[in-house]
This record gives C-alpha cells, sequence and structure tokens, in this order.
C-alpha cells in the first residue's frame, strides 16, 4: 500500500541477521557448496569506501550509498535530524533541482527510496544496468550540492510528524517499545527513537538540517556498494569520475565515539496502557554485545540463542508457551547484531486471554534458566544452525539483499570477511557457547521488561472540554 | 495493510531486453526462456530453469479463495491455509515442522479474494523433501484439535486487535460499502463472531471443494531440470481431485460514488480510504486505466497524489491508489493518514484531484512519462526467482498469454491520450466512496500529536 519506508525502525526485523554472508559452503543438510567471488572492494582517494557486488542475472543495477550517520549521532535536543534530513535529501541541489532525480530514475523504470537506523542513513535506486552512470552523478552531485528552501523543508517536517503519528502515536506497541530502549539505555543515545521525540521534531529547522548535512556527508563517511549486472573494472573510471570528484571533509573524525552505557545494575519494567488495547504484550529487552562489540564467537552464539529461542513453530518460546502450555498466543526472539555499540537482543509474547504476565514471564524465565544451565540438544543446534546458514543462500536470490547486508555490516565497522566468514562462525558455535551467551547476557539486571496493557481509566480529553 | 487481494502489486512486467541479455556472460533470468511444462501426467506449469542460485521458487493458486467460505462462517478459508503446515498424514505438527526447518523448506499458504495460494522455497538438494512434505500438507492435512484451537486463538486474537486497528476498521467498512452483502464483502479473516463457529468439518469440506486440479496454476523457478520437476508435480498435485466443487460467485459492480462514512475513534491520526468501482483485467481499456492510475496515485514518489496531498501540503506521509481486479469485480482503492486537525483538508485535496484526473485526464507529457516508467519496470520486477515466479503465476490467474511478456511493451505503446482521458472520465468521475476513521471533527481540533494521558 505505501511506499518503501523512508525508515528502518530499530526494532524492525529487516536487517535480523544482517551479519548473514553472500556466498558459502551451503549447509551440512543442504550436502551442497557453493563458491562465488569475493566482491571487488576498493577505496577512492577522497576516502570512499566502495564494494561492488556481482548478479548477471537480469539487467539490472542496484546502486546504494551508505554515510556512517544515524540517529544516535545527532546532537542531544536534535532529536530525529538524521531521519529528516534523509527526507530532505531529496529536495533538490543547485545542479538538479528538486524532482529531476527521482523523475530520472521512474522514466527507465527503477525505484528508489532512502532508510535511516541509529548507526546509518542510505539511499538507493534499482534501475535498469545502462542508467547506472547517470545515477552515480546525481547521487554525487547530491553528496554536497543539496540545497534547502523553507518552502520544502517546512512542508516535509509536517510529512515526518506523520510519519510519527503513523508509525508510533497511532501503534501502542511501538509507543511500548520506545519507552523500553528509553529505559534500557540509561547514557547512550540508542535510547533516543529513530524518528526523534515528537516536541523535537517539531523544532526542526532548515538551518539544522544543513549544519547535519555538512558535518556529516563527505565521500570519507561513506561506502558505496553496487550490485548487479556489471564488472567492476568497467565501471571504475565511472566511479572515480563522479564519485571521485567530492571532496573529503577532513573534520571527520576517524572513529565514531558515542557516550556508553554504565554496567547495568537493575532490573527496569515499564507499562504503557492505551484505551485502545485489546491484545496485551510483554516485551524483556537485554542489553548486549553487538557483532562489532563481542568477543570472539560471542556474536554467532547470540544468532543461534535467538534462532533456538524464536524461529519458527518449534523453537523454545512457542513450544513452552504457546504448544506444550496454553499460556500465549504467539512468541518471538531477536538478536540485532548489526550494530557500532552494545545491541538488544529481544523476547516477546502475547498472553493469552485470562493468563497473567506473571504466569508468561515465569514460564519464560524458565526456558532462559534452562538454556543457561544445559547445553542445548545436538539435533536443534544442527536444525538451527541450518536455518540461519540457508537464509544466507536464500538472500543470493536478491542482489538488493546482497547491498544491504554488505552496506549495514561495513558501516558499522565489519569486513567484507567478517561477513563471508559468517556461516563458518555459525558452523563453529558451540553448545556451551550457546550456555554461556545465554548465562551471560540475558539476565535480569541487564534487561528492561515492557507490558502493554488496556488503560480503562477515563480520558483526560473528557475533562478538560 | 488489510487489503490482501490478489494482483495489488504484480503487474508491471514485460520483456526483458533481450540485446542486454544476450551480452550477459551467465543465463539470465531472462523471461524469454519461460516453458510451458506438461508433466507425464498432465500438470501444467510456467517454468523458467535458472542455475545462477542453487534454489526452487515454486508459487500456485487454487481458484477459490475466502469468496468460498459459507456465508455465515466466514474465514474458514483463512484458517485452512493457516492450518495446512501444521500436519499431515502420520507427521503431526511438531514433526512436520521439524521435517521442514532441518533442510530449511519455506513452506507456506495464503488466502486471498479468489484464491487459495501456496509457496514453497528450497535448496536445489532439498526438492525431494520439500515436493514431498508439500504433497502430504495438501492430501492429508490432519487438523489435530490442539492445532485448530491454537491457531484459531491466534485469529481471534488479531480480530480483536482489529477492533481498535484504525487501518483494520476503513478496510472492513469500505468492502461493506463497496460490496454488502456480496461475499467480496467480507474480510478473508472473518469475524470474531464467525471464527469460533468454524469446526473441523468446515475445514475438511472447504479442502475437498478448493484443493483440486481443475483451477491449479503453477510457476516455478530455479535450479532443477524440467524432467525431475515434471515427475515432483506429479508426487505432489497427481493425485487430487480431478474436480472441485465451488460454489458459484456472482459478479458485481461496487457501490455508486459519491457515499461517505465516518467511524469515530481516538487516534492522533485519521485514516483516509477512499475508492470506487475498477476496471476488468481483461477490459480492452484496462492498460489505460494502469496508466492514468499510476499518474494519479501509483506506488511512486512523483504520483500527482503525492505532490499535492504530501509533497506541497505536507498533510500526509503515505498516499497511493491501485486498481484492484477480482474474478467478480474490480475497484480503485487509496489509503492515507492525516493529522486528525487536517483530515477535512485532505480529504479535499484528494477529491480535487481525482475530479482533475476525471475531467482533464493526463497530459500528454505524463502519460509519455508513465509509458517509459512502465516499460522500464518490467525487468527489475523479475530479478528475483521469487519475484519471477510470482509474477508468472498472476499472469495465469489474469487469463493472461505465455508470450505476454513480449508483447506488453506493445500494449503499453498503444494507449493514447483520448483512450487515457475517456476511462479516467468513467473510472473517476463518479466521485468517490470514502472512509474516515478518527477523532471527530471536533475532538480533533485537540492538539493533533499523541500526548501521553496524564502529566
Amino acid at each position: 500500500m505505501t511506499s518503501l519506508p523512508r525508515l528502518v525502525v530499530r526494532t524492525a526485523t529487516a536487517i535480523l541477521l544482517a551479519l548473514a554472508p553472500l556466498l558459502l559452503p551451503a549447509s551440512t543438510a543442504a550436502a551442497q557448496t557453493i563458491t562465488s567471488p569475493r566482491p571487488t572492494t576498493f577505496t577512492l582517494s577522497n576516502g570512499l569506501a566502495v564494494v561492488i557486488i556481482p548478479d548477471h542475472r537480469t539487467p539490472v543495477v542496484t546502486q546504494m550509498i551508505w554515510y556512517k550517520v544515524g540517529s544516535a549521532d545527532e546532537t542531544p535536543g536534535k532529536s530525529g535530524l538524521a531521519h529528516f534530513l534523509e527526507h530532505l535529501m531529496f529536495k533538490g541541489t543547485a545542479k538538479h533541482p528538486e524532482g529531476e532525480f527521482s523523475q530520472t530514475v521512474l522514466r527507465v523504470g527503477g525505484n528508489e527510496n532512502a532508510f535511516t537506523s541509529a548507526d546509518y542513513t542510505g539511499y538507493y535506486q534499482r534501475v535498469p544496468r545502462d542508467q547506472l552512470g547517470r545515477m552515480m552523478e546525481f547521487e554525487a552531485d547530491r553528496m554536497t550540492g543539496l540545497v534547502l528552501k523553507d518552502e520544502n523543508v517546512l512542508p516535509e517536517r509536517d510529512v515526518v510528524l506523520e510519519e510519527y503519528n503513523m508509525r508510533v502515536a497511532n501503534n501502542p506497541d511501538a509507543r511500548l517499545t520506545e519507552q523500553i530502549m528509553a529505559a534500557l539505555y540509561l547514557n547512550h543515545p540508542y535510547g533516543r527513537p529513530v524518528i526523534g521525540w515528537h516536541h523535537e521534531i517539531e523544532k526542526l529547522t532548515r538551518a539544522d538540517a544543513l549544519a547535519f548535512y555538512r558535518r556529516f556527508y563527505a565521500p570519507n563517511n561513506a561506502t558505496l556498494v553496487i550490485a548487479g549486472d556489471v564488472d567492476a573494472d568497467e565501471i571504475r573510471p565511472a566511479i572515480e569520475k563522479t564519485f571521485g570528484q567530492v571532496p573529503r571533509n577532513p573534520d571527520i573524525p576517524a572513529t565514531r565515539v558515542r557516550p556508553q552505557e554504565p554496567p547495568p545494575v537493575a532490573p527496569r519494567t515499564v507499562t504503557l496502557a492505551d484505551p485502545r488495547v485489546e491484545q496485551p504484550i510483554l516485551r524483556r529487552y537485554y542489553l548486549v554485545p553487538s557483532a562489532k562489540t563481542a568477543a570472539a564467537g560471542e556474536s554467532p552464539a547470540l544468532d543461534v540463542l535467538a534462532q533456538l529461542m524464536g524461529g519458527g513453530s518449534n523453537a523454545y518460546l512457542y513450544r513452552a508457551l504457546v504448544v506444550d502450555h496454553p499460556l500465549a498466543i504467539s512468541t518471538s526472539a531477536s538478536y540485532q547484531g548489526t550494530a557500532l555499540d552494545p545491541t538488544q537482543f529481544s523476547l516477546a509474547v502475547a498472553p493469552k486471554q485470562g493468563v497473567s504476565f506473571q504466569q508468561v514471564e515465569q514460564a519464560m524465565d524458565a526456558v532462559i534458566a534452562n538454556l543457561a544451565e544445559h547445553p542445548v540438544p545436538a539435533e536443534d543446534l544442527e536444525r538451527v544452525k541450518t536455518q540461519l546458514i540457508a537464509d544466507a543462500i536464500y538472500a543470493q536470490d536478491s542482489q538488493a539483499t546482497l547491498a544491504r547486508w554488505y552496506g549495514a555490516a561495513l558501516t558499522v565497522g565489519l569486513t567484507v570477511d567478517d561477513i563471508r566468514s559468517w556461516p563458518d562462525r555459525i558452523r563453529a558455535v558451540t553448545a556451551a557457547q550457546v550456555r554461556d551467551a545465554a548465562k551471560t547476557w540475558l539476565v535480569k539486571t541487564r534487561s528492561v521488561t515492557g507490558y502493554l496493557v488496556k488503560d480503562t481509566a477515563p480520558k483526560p480529553e473528557e475533562k478538560r472540554s | 495493510m488489510s487489503f490482501t487481494w490478489s494482483g495489488v502489486t504484480r503487474s508491471v512486467f514485460a520483456a526483458a531486453c533481450f540485446a542486454l541479455i544476450s551480452l550477459a556472460p551467465v543465463p539470465s533470468h531472462a523471461a524469454a526462456k519461460i516453458q510451458h511444462l506438461v508433466s507425464p501426467g498432465g500438470i501444467e506449469a510456467w517454468f523458467v530453469q535458472d542455475a545462477t542460485v542453487p534454489l526452487v521458487a515454486m508459487e500456485y493458486a487454487f481458484k477459490g479463495g475466502a469468496s468460498q467460505d459459507p456465508a455465515d462462517k466466514a474465514g474458514v478459508g483463512n484458517m485452512v491455509a493457516s492450518l495446512l503446515d501444521e500436519g499431515a498424514a502420520d507427521l503431526d505438527s511438531r514433526t512436520f515442522h521439524e521435517r521442514l526447518d532441518r533442510r530449511a523448506i519455506q513452506l507456506s499458504f495464503e488466502i486471498t479474494r479468489d484464491t487459495l495460494r501456496g509457496s514453497l522455497r528450497m535448496l536445489k538438494a532439498n526438492s525431494d523433501e520439500a515436493f514431498g512434505l508439500l504433497h502430504l500438507s495438501l492430501t492429508a492435512p490432519r487438523f489435530d484439535t490442539g492445532d485448530v484451537e491454537r491457531i484459531r486463538s491466534q485469529i481471534v486474537a488479531g480480530l480483536r486487535r482489529d477492533t481498535t486497528s484504525p487501518n483494520a476498521l476503513a478496510s472492513r467498512k469500505f468492502l461493506q460499502m463497496a460490496f454488502g452483502d456480496h461475499p467480496y464483502g467480507r474480510t478473508n479473516s472473518g469475524t470474531l463472531d464467525s471464527v469460533p463457529k468454524i469446526e473441523v468439518g468446515d475445514l475438511r469440506d472447504y479442502v475437498r471443494r478448493v484443493i483440486a486440479r481443475d483451477h491449479l496454476k503453477i510457476a516455478v523457478v530455479g535450479d532443477i531440470d524440467p524432467a525431475k520437476l515434471g515427475k515432483l508435480l506429479d508426487q505432489t498435485f497427481g493425485a487430487l481431485p480431478a474436480k472441485g466443487d465451488l460454489t458459484p460467485i456472482p459478479d458485481i459492480v461496487a457501490a455508486k460514488p459519491p457515499q461517505r462514512a465516518f467511524i469515530p475513534l481516538d487516534v492522533p491520526q485519521t485514516v483516509v480510504t477512499f475508492g470506487g468501482p475498477g476496471i476488468a483485467r481483461h477490459d480492452p481499456n484496462f492498460m489505460a486505466a494502469y496508466i492514468d492510475n499510476h499518474i494519479l496515485g501509483g506506488g511512486s514518489l512523483s504520483s500527482r497524489l503525492y505532490k499535492n496531498v504530501r509533497e506541497k501540503r505536507g498533510l500526509a506521509y503515505s498516499i497511493s491508489e491501485s486498481l484492484l481486479w477480482m474474478d467478480h469485480s474490480a475497484l480503485f482503492v487509496g489509503m492515507t493518514g492525516t493529522r486528525a486537525d487536517r483530515a477535512g483538508e485532505t480529504v479535499d485535496a484528494i477529491n480535487a484531484e481525482v475530479r482533475r484526473m476525471a475531467e482533464d485526464g493526463p497530459t500528454q507529457k505524463e502519460l509519455d512519462e508513465a509509458k517509459s516508467y512502465l516499460k522500464g519496470s518490467q525487468m527489475l520486477a523479475l530479478d528475483t526467482s521469487s519475484k519471477l515466479a510470482t509474477g508468472l503465476l498472476q499472469y495465469q490467474m489474469d487469463g493472461l498469454g505465455i508470450d505476454y511478456i513480449e508483447k506488453r511493451n506493445a500494449i503499453v505503446d498503444a494507449v493514447t491520450l483520448d483512450q487515457a482521458r475517456q476511462v479516467a472520465k468513467q473510472l473517476w468521475g463518479q466521485g468517490l466512496l470514502t472512509v474516515v476513521v478518527g477523532r471527530a471533527p471536533q475532538a480533533a481540533a485537540q492538539p493533533a500529536a499523541a500526548r501521553p494521558p496524564a502529566h
């Protein structure tokens, strides 16, 4: 119904397995091995990192530019600015006025969009391959050439406020998640919503956006991913001629440093009440290492743990709370490994009518305790590894998915080798490592538990009128 | 969103660019290579063999979707679709899922208005197991009590949530307004009254009536040879009954616009659904209408509605309109979400754009650009095995020829400005069926954004 999202909310599952790789020896069950050439990578003299992923099935190419800036890089008080700027990047340059870029993409049958997360902001176009040169020219031009006027900035701010209303204000579960994240992060800006707080979004200005743009948008703060029916040697001159001409910004620091979390010491709970809640939900978020911050082997173990707990009908939570005991309607578990700083491992349960939060929480905690005490059976471990590794093969079917995996991983500071070795590292995860991951990281003091409940109190609005 | 009609977004395809493909160094997904495969047992499929990635994707559909639900038991088809992967023959739900998971086989079912659809994806090496499990699920579903009740409680929970979801409320009301008591006026998932009444006998009866060979369409793309595929198709579908037993569904024209409904709900963002009678897929003017709709509200970031409601006025984040076609009717439907205190302004802006399209039609420039888009976008719609299989299935459901992809550009080119104007008048000239869900205009004068209920 809608165009593709302009926003990748951190809690979305879209990049759940973002570390998963390109090509790899297939799973044991697949009994098949495939190999692929390594994507071509190089860095231009102005600092732009380039990744080229071949896919010759269809004469189509995907261009994605990833900036190493997201909501966690915003100045306090200006929440939502990274995402607001993402919207404004469609407002044209001196060379190409508003609409020209988009119209060019459309005229050739292409599509385009953009997305923002806590760690990155990205823009992409999918076009017939003979259009790639023009796409490079447009995208390189708007890296530093954006022109903003109040007459298009202010209506766009209203658009973002409507996006907030659609995604958050109208959605009680999203409002709960916002509260959980704010409670989980005591000091790190991951606690701020990617879309921003409403009272701060409504005050963002053209000047704020331009200052942020000049501070963060430069070739030495970006990764260009090109996936599709191209040859790296053939397109490199065009990359040099377009992106290569954009001057580097010497003021951008080589490393991204954000305020870090103190050791978590207290379990927290939040309760969000809304009169529209017809299905209560319990969510538990733990602060855990990301692929970037984890010790060797730890992040793949968390991937396996999430799959064991939440992947499909035989996942431990689903079996314990839905199938074996009729306590819940549905369950889920996920681990967001692709992040610059310590990230979240999240669980969710929708209790059945008449079942208390206490009952489902006890059952959930029993599953976790069991995982923390006993090594998982070999056959379960094998099953979830097969699923995780197979996902990487399924992903090869889509050049856009591949471009997204590489772009996200490289933008948070991982390497091509990290991505390509992911299946091997999944395969190497032992039952003891999974037990240790559960024992070390799924502890209550590291967590926030959120409860979504129906608000039955009379509304304050009625009193006012 | 809540509309799950078939054919909403699958219509943009056509011939891949042969010149470029011939230069490609490895086998391509070229639509030119679609085979009409007939298995030894007579099962037909559209098939593209492609070994680039070691996987196989199959999409298939049985005619007779949610519209085959008994009048007092809306939601039967949806419940069947939700239960077909919950155990079959001597494999209970747990064992069945274990077999799927162990080989990472992706097997799922979905109900649409006119079809029960299935999707099967597997790594190449697992094709025997994947097709074998599908065969069991189609021919010997268990419908064990525990599983039925578990799935029922999930569906009921979703229906309860829908009672306070502005999007769901708007969609439901729109269908009722458009189709009244006709089966298309019901929602696919049923109601809080109907779903609790559904019995295992209803599920079995639905399977008997719908899962048959006579209206089965299949599309397969991937790394498998035709002889092997033919054998697997026979093993999977060959034992199904030759004929189903479908209840005839009358054709219906959607209610005549303009009509309006308002549903009060205390939410910060007001949801607006709008639409009217559409155009049949086989109508000679279909492509002209498709182009007009693309210009007015198609999914791009450049449609008239996008420009005038979102970009210029900042009234909405998301606004778009689609043509929907079904076996027995057709609609155009749009949806947007807008600030509560400006909902009136948004509805006025939408009406103004619809009126302008009806009165003047597109400009020559808009028509040319839309044609250029539709012709170019074909390749992008074909770039994954799953997308290609989905598209090939849709063409079959729409009754198009296997050479449609090659013919499509010429069909697009043949649309004239006069024809586009004439169709625009026919489609949008009556005004709109409109459903608004949100705060009453007076209450909406309160601050638009969500405020915490108490400070």
